[in-house]
């Protein structure tokens, strides 16, 4: 399918809300992902760190089980999460079912695994001798943690931006845990590109969700990009 | 051509940029911009047919206006929609399968119900008409006739109040559970079913209203009409609306719900409700306002009176 400018403009122009719902969206959007994954990365890395730097019975084991997370399906996540803030679940009286925040619960489990699976690999990849050395010259095992963290750091971002990946570009759970609320004034509550993007097929209006898909990877791009910048700029950051 | 196609990748960056520079902007001033009396929000879980179709915009934004209540809107088939006040996830529900309806209140779950609006089911497939219904006047006997060509048919296979209607008619044309390969279950809301049906060649059952909103980008045309164009009665399509009880779910806010379903069945709400077009067309009918009494829309259809 094509998308000539010609149709495109007129299209804008017909947006069910306009700006205002296409604007709220990108913010849900970005708002539950970005907090997923910042909440995941300040989980996985010590955990990563913690893993990476120890050896203990069933280290093995348990880094086939985070390897394993990654590939939860998100609609089985966005389930347990449902059941887990539903009225009824452990959770209900928090009042969390159909709001942002039990999306960024579910997104934190789907983005915890990727980031702690990729960011153990990047860790363990830091050779010993470099742990060592910083050990001899005195270093704190904080500092220590700073040196793996500084050389793992490509890696480490790699991690943070696959978690992302998984985050925003997921439909199952926030589908199911969020609703897919949006305001009689076309403001987003809990309404996602994603589960926007499967609004507007499941209403036959293709060139829209097509128009918000392109907004979805342009966003991702974005995202990608900034870290990329960050990491090559930032190099003398960690030290 | 090259420079068209620069002009759209600008739009789409032009976009990110205006969508992320009102993520910023929007933070602060949120709260300013709807009217808050008591910035309270109700949860309403209701049928894609009724989200779809464009009225709850339009019914809920003369709610919030008049009550400053946000209604948050989960738009599921009928049955998840129950499910959810069920678990007390919602504060009201609006569906239309009297059957499930009439379960939900039975357990306790569902109380102060209304009738709503009626429109119709119609029975849409490819403008070729491969197995020969167009014009009938009998569901019953289109369906039977889908069946002996083995046309395609398309259900939505979710438990819907579509889906409950659709079986319903099966039944009376002698199916229930013995359908060949012709038989796909969608499992998925009105509007894809009918994308799918558009898309594959073949029939399926749709509530007029959906099929209405969406004709300008589907191919199908309706073969069988319901009851709102003199079609048979089984193809009417009732919506109820009701509160879930407080004494079983004791977070409900049964308070708002009842100020909802009020306004919806007042004469404010029906008027809307009547009012509410979609390229001309009339989609839904009220139903609540009437000087005769109807005992029969507060409680489960077959209750005879008696208590327990």
């Amino acid at each position: 399918m094509s998308l000539e400018p010609a149709t495109v403009a007129p299209l804008l122009a017909e947006f069910p809300f306009e700006w205002n719902y296409i604007r709220s969206i990108v913010r849900v959007s970005l708002y539950v992902s970005i907090t997923a994954v910042a909440l995941s990365t300040a989980f996985s890395l010590p955990v990563a760190l913690l893993v990476g730097f120890r050896e203990f019975p069933g280290k093995t084991l348990l880094a086939s089980i985070i390897n394993t997370g990654m590939g939860f399906p998100s609609v089985v996540v966005g389930l347990v999460v449902l059941f887990t803030v539903s009225n009824e679940g452990p959770l209900g009286s928090w009042d969390l079912v159909f709001t942002p925040e039990a999306m960024i619960l579910s997104q934190f489990v789907l983005a915890a695994p990727v980031i702690t699976g990729v960011s153990l690999a990047a860790v363990s990849s830091v050779e010993q001798n470099v742990r060592d050395a910083a050990y001899a010259m005195g270093g704190t095992r904080f500092d220590v943690a700073l040196v793996t963290i500084k050389e793992a750091r490509y890696g480490i971002a790699t991690a943070v931006l696959a978690g992302f990946g998984r985050a925003i570009s997921e439909v199952g759970s926030v589908l199911i845990v969020g609703g897919n609320i949006a305001n009689a004034d076309g403001t987003s509550v809990t309404r996602t590109l994603t589960t926007a993007i499967q609004l507007e097929a499941r209403q036959g209006r293709f060139r829209t969700a097509m128009i918000l898909g392109a907004i979805l990877v342009a966003l991702v791009l974005l995202v990608n990009a900034l870290v990329v910048r960050l990491g090559n700029g930032g190099g003398g950051r960690y030290g | 051509m090259a420079i068209q196609r620069r002009a759209f990748v600008g739009g789409i960056g032009a976009t990110v940029a205006v969508g992320l520079a009102g993520c910023t902007a929007l933070g602060g001033d949120e709260s300013g911009d709807q009217p808050t009396i008591s910035d309270e929000t109700l949860t309403l879980t209701t049928t894609t047919s009724t989200y779809d179709t464009g009225l709850l915009d339009e019914v809920n934004g003369s709610f919030q206006d008049r009550y400053g209540v946000t209604v948050d809107t989960v738009s599921q088939g009928t049955g998840a929609a129950i499910e959810t006040g069920r678990s007390g996830d919602a504060d009201v529900v609006m569906v239309h399968a009297r059957s499930q309806e009439d379960e939900f209140m039975n357990d306790g779950y569902a109380i102060n119900r209304r009738d709503l609006m009626f429109n119709d089911f119609v029975v849409v497939g490819e403008p070729d008409d491969p197995a020969g219904i167009a014009d009938g006047d009998d569901a019953v006997e289109a369906f039977t006739q889908i069946a002996d060509s083995e046309s395609t048919f398309v259900s939505r296979g979710d438990n819907s109040g579509t889906h409950t209607k659709e079986r319903e008619i099966w039944a009376e044309a002698g199916f229930d559970d013995d359908f060949g390969e012709w038989y796909l279950e969608a499992g998925q809301g009105m509007g894809e079913v009918l994308v799918q049906t558009a898309q594959q060649g073949g029939y399926t059952l749709a509530d007029r209203g959906t099929y209405l909103s969406m004709i300008d980008e589907i191919d199908l045309e309706i073969h069988v009409d319901g009851p709102v164009e003199d079609g048979p009665e089984i193809l009417a399509n009732p919506y109820g609306i009701f509160a879930i009880n407080p004494a079983v779910h004791e977070n409900a806010n049964y308070d708002l719900a009842m100020a909802y379903i009020g306004f919806l069945t007042s004469v404010e709400g029906q008027d809307i409700i009547d009012e509410y077009t979609v390229e001309g067309e009339q989609l839904f009918f009220p139903r609540a306002l009437a000087e005769e009494p109807n005992y029969h829309q507060y409680v489960p259809e077959d209750w005879d009176g008696s208590d327990q």
